[in-house]
């Protein structure tokens, strides 16, 4: 079979249909975050207190599937890797970014995306949050040109887990999903566990 | 609006997360590329200061970024677009399942305004964080953590420490 996918990068459409397929592609993305429960801060911040690990479960389940399906459609010559954009790493910013992000997230109860879904469905905090961002991201911008030189610094290129680790990528997907599925069996031990000793006290 | 509804259940978790995670990779097939969602507020922002100030927009490194797009308008972006159908799609799973309803969420001992003040600066905070890590939960974690981007994985391990290191601060928003 030829490798022409992604579709994009082959020329296959312009900017404007890549701009309805983004709107579809975003219904998709606002339905399941919907549909997991990801509109209600209460179910999302139940992830911090061990009492329903939701957040963990959807989106280890999600970032295995894509892996796995990405993995296997180059495996079978669908898919040119070289043409999906890996996000380069800036590590320290991004640990940094990490902390902040992580205190933002159990203190406001949605991430970026869960905000608009939370908000859309009537939520009066998801619209709040979203206010918030814009003027977090404000923030940002506004002190970007002071710590322009740090924001770029300890650059690693587009590192992937195979390159550092120094595993080929058929390894290290066998071992994130491996991971992923240790995962899972933990995350219902511990719901199983939080719920007996919530029925019993 | 929908008193006369009762709510459905959610998702089984994991039908939920192969949804995504199909929504994701045709994204990779199609456009070569994952979601995101900072990336659609920075861009509005970008666009809003570009109209009141447009000097003081393109003096700056990022919101310049964000104002030169290929089309020259800076709302016509990819992300601006996939974020305006996140807001469709989470509204047409709400009505479906009977879940959209005027509320505020809270554990019921916490207060409105307590919530709404957290909810704003949590929100702030969050939004500086995305974009001193290059993206969120949907652009880092989600995209990157498929693409197995190194930095990508180093971010969602941070974000899940530190929220699990400071969940004890807010405990009675959410307990």
């Amino acid at each position: 079979m030829d490798m022409n996918a992604p579709f994009y990068q082959f020329g296959m459409f312009d900017l404007e249909t890549a701009l309805a397929i983004a709107f579809a592609i975003g219904i998709g993305f606002g339905f399941f975050l919907e549909q997991a429960g990801f509109g209600s801060a209460m179910k999302l911040a139940g992830q911090f207190y061990f009492r329903d690990l939701t957040v963990f479960k959807v989106m280890f389940t999600a970032i295995v599937t894509a892996m796995l399906g990405l993995f296997w459609l180059s495996r079978l010559g669908i898919v040119d890797l070289s043409l999906v954009r890996v996000l380069p790493t800036y590590l320290v910013p991004q640990l940094v970014g990490g902390i902040i992000f992580g205190v933002g997230f159990v203190m406001g109860g949605y991430c970026p995306g869960t905000c608009c879904v939370a908000a859309v469905t009537g939520r009066m905090d998801g619209w709040v949050h979203l206010l918030g961002m814009f003027a977090g991201i404000f923030v940002f911008a506004e002190v970007y040109p002071m710590i322009s030189e740090w924001y770029s610094s300890t650059a690693m290129g587009e590192a992937t887990l195979s390159q550092v680790f120094n595993l080929s990528p058929g390894t290290t997907v066998f071992i994130v999903t491996s991971v992923a599925l240790l995962g899972f069996s933990g995350a219902e031990f511990v719901e199983g566990k939080f719920k007996r000793t919530k029925s019993q006290s | 609006m929908n008193h006369m509804i009762k709510p459905r259940p959610y998702l089984n978790p994991y039908l939920a997360g192969i949804g995504l995670g199909l929504v994701l990779l045709s994204a990779f097939v199609i456009m070569g590329r994952g979601l995101g969602a900072s990336g659609a507020f920075t861009s509005v922002v970008a666009a809003g200061v570009n109209s009141v100030a447009p000097t003081h927009a393109q003096s700056n490194g990022l919101y310049r970024e964000y104002l030169n797009t290929p089309s020259g308008n800076p709302l016509k972006e990819w992300l601006v677009y996939e974020i305006a159908g996140v807001l469709v799609g989470g509204f047409i799973s709400g009505l479906l399942s009977g879940r959209i309803k005027r509320t505020v969420e809270k554990s019921p001992g916490f207060s409105t305004s307590g919530r709404m003040i957290y909810a704003f600066c949590g929100g702030l905070l969050l939004g500086f964080g995305s974009k001193v890590a290059r993206g969120c939960t949907s652009g880092q974690a989600l995209t990157g953590g498929a693409l197995m981007s190194v930095g990508s994985w180093v971010f969602m391990i941070a974000v899940f420490v530190s929220a699990y290191a400071a969940a004890f601060l807010f405990r009675r928003q959410w307990t």
